[in-house]
């Protein structure tokens, strides 16, 4: 690597080989990983964790939502080594001892989905906005929902879904 | 993707060491890897840039300056851009999706590429990506495209929202080089296409966006961003309107108009500011003062409804101040 940073122009011959280390819903990986690797390709084919979905691949659907710290990144546009270090929680985190997370209970509840291909991406937004104080109203809600996409058009139980949840996670968020 | 080196510099004189031709720098990633993934740009190596001291939001005479590396929807929320600059924050509220936002930072939205079909297809011609291989934006798919500020040459829209909010606001662009930190007037950073439509700003080779100083404008408590889209919500504008006014008296004092969506680079419209100070708040002086808002403008074939559009998009603008 230092060669090629020598050369006045930067070019590489072929694939690039970094080391990584991911720490993915509390636990530590380290991984070789070609340097184009994204975090999606990452979680799905070197870690096994499917939860997190490929839609479109290029930022646009964001099926494959997942958070950076308390953040939402789409794992499709996120290099895995670009958050080496960092917390990221996939759909397979929010559970916990068993018991499904307030908005995957919504979701259930309220019917939220159809195929559920985007029902990990929604359930990563939803946690994301509630916590936010975005749930005040289903217009906000549905703002903050539209980076993600679902092509059954469950739209309106998703709403209700987060609500629900938000109703439980932060009964004062509501009267934001 | 092609394949590239990967650096993080955990400092600004790093990573200027590190850059030469044919390196790129990376914040948010959500318009690089995007563009990495169509094989738009191919960058041999990588500088992560995450690292570098370019963080916080905080007052600066008056005013308040932003890091680059700052996440659009931190800065949408902060307590020193929301009740001083409301237009900033809507402009950012109102850009991309929520994820998006999370992601990427000030500096990169400021440097996000246009979203012209042909810009984005590495197959069809495109003057912007491959100098001299033609428009086909000019004949053929142009109704997002540009009306104002075009050439013979591109007729891409500027894509981002925070830089018409900016651009109304009079804000500066700081750079940082081998040369040392500079401050850019943001209107005058930005390139008109002319011929040469693959140069967009006037970054130098190897230069990085530190951050952004906003000055104080009184107007700005009173202002706000319309933006008119194809959805309500995760869409490009068809055309926007960033405005501020400050009001004595049910006249205007003073007003700030930039527009999104209709130029090749945020367009700020002076015409319109000057007749709008002096004319009461009201919309048949709003009427008035738009009347020229669209002058010099060239439409293409798909993008005629803009120059109306815009007219109405900053009426409406006003109109929301008045209320």
């Amino acid at each position: 690597m230092e060669d090629t940073l020598d050369t006045a122009v930067a070019t590489v011959a072929g694939p690039v080989t970094v080391e990584v280390e991911l720490r993915v819903n509390g636990q530590v990986r380290r991984l070789q990983l070609d340097s184009r690797t994204t975090l999606l390709d990452t979680l799905r084919e070197r870690l096994g964790l499917t939860g997190t979905k490929k839609g479109c691949d290029r930022g646009q659907c964001g099926a494959c939502t997942v958070h950076v710290g308390d953040r939402l990144a789409l794992s499709c546009l996120t290099l895995a080594a670009r958050v080496s270090g960092q917390a990221v929680t996939t759909i397979e985190g929010l559970a916990e001892d068993g018991q499904l997370h307030p908005v995957q209970q919504a979701l259930l509840d309220q019917d939220g989905l159809q195929c559920g291909f985007c029902t990990p991406g929604q359930a990563m937004a939803a946690t994301r906005l509630i916590a936010a104080g975005h749930a005040g109203s289903e217009e906000k809600i549905r703002d903050h929902m539209s980076g993600n996409l679902c092509r059954c058009g469950a739209y309106s139980y998703i709403v209700a879904a987060v609500k629900a949840a938000a109703a439980e996670l932060d009964p004062e968020g509501q009267a934001r | 993707m092609k394949p590239f080196t990967l650096t993080a510099p955990l400092d600004v004189p790093d990573a200027l060491d590190q850059f030469r031709a044919g390196s790129a720098y990376l914040a948010g990633g959500t318009t690089l890897v995007d563009l990495m993934k169509l094989e738009v740009l191919t960058p041999g190596h990588v500088l992560d840039i995450s690292l570098l001291p370019m963080h916080g939001i905080r007052p600066e005479d008056g005013g308040v300056y932003i890091g680059a590396l700052e996440r659009m929807s931190d800065v949408a929320e902060h307590e020193l851009i929301t009740a001083a600059y409301p237009v900033l924050s809507q402009a950012l509220t109102a850009s991309a999706s929520p994820q998006l936002r999370d992601m990427a930072t000030i500096g990169g939205n400021l440097l996000q590429r246009t979203r012209c079909g042909y810009f984005r297809d590495p197959a069809v011609a495109c003057n912007k990506r491959v100098p001299g291989s033609g428009c086909p934006a000019i004949e053929g798919a142009n109704r997002m495209h540009a009306i104002l500020g075009t050439s013979d040459a591109c007729v891409a829209t500027h894509p981002s929202d925070l830089a018409v909010a900016l651009v109304a606001l009079d804000a500066s662009v700081e750079l940082i080089g081998d040369g040392g930190p500079r401050r850019v007037p943001l209107a005058g950073f930005y390139r008109l296409p002319g011929a040469e439509p693959h140069l967009e700003t006037d970054l130098r080779a190897g230069e990085l966006v530190a951050g952004v100083a906003i000055p104080a404008l009184p107007a700005a408590r009173r202002s706000v961003y319309v933006k008119v889209r194809d959805r309500q919500s995760y869409e490009f504008a068809l055309t926007s309107a960033a405005v501020a006014v400050a009001v004595s008296d049910g006249v205007i004092a003073e007003a700030r108009v930039a527009a999104g969506g209709v130029g090749t680079r945020p367009w700020r419209l002076p015409a319109v500011e000057r007749a709008l100070a002096g004319a009461p708040m009201r919309q048949e002086a709003f009427e008035a003062a738009v009347a020229h808002a669209a002058d010099g403008a060239r439409p293409l074939s798909q993008n005629g409804f803009k120059a109306a559009l815009l007219r109405r998009t900053i009426i409406r603008a006003l109109m929301t101040l008045a209320a």
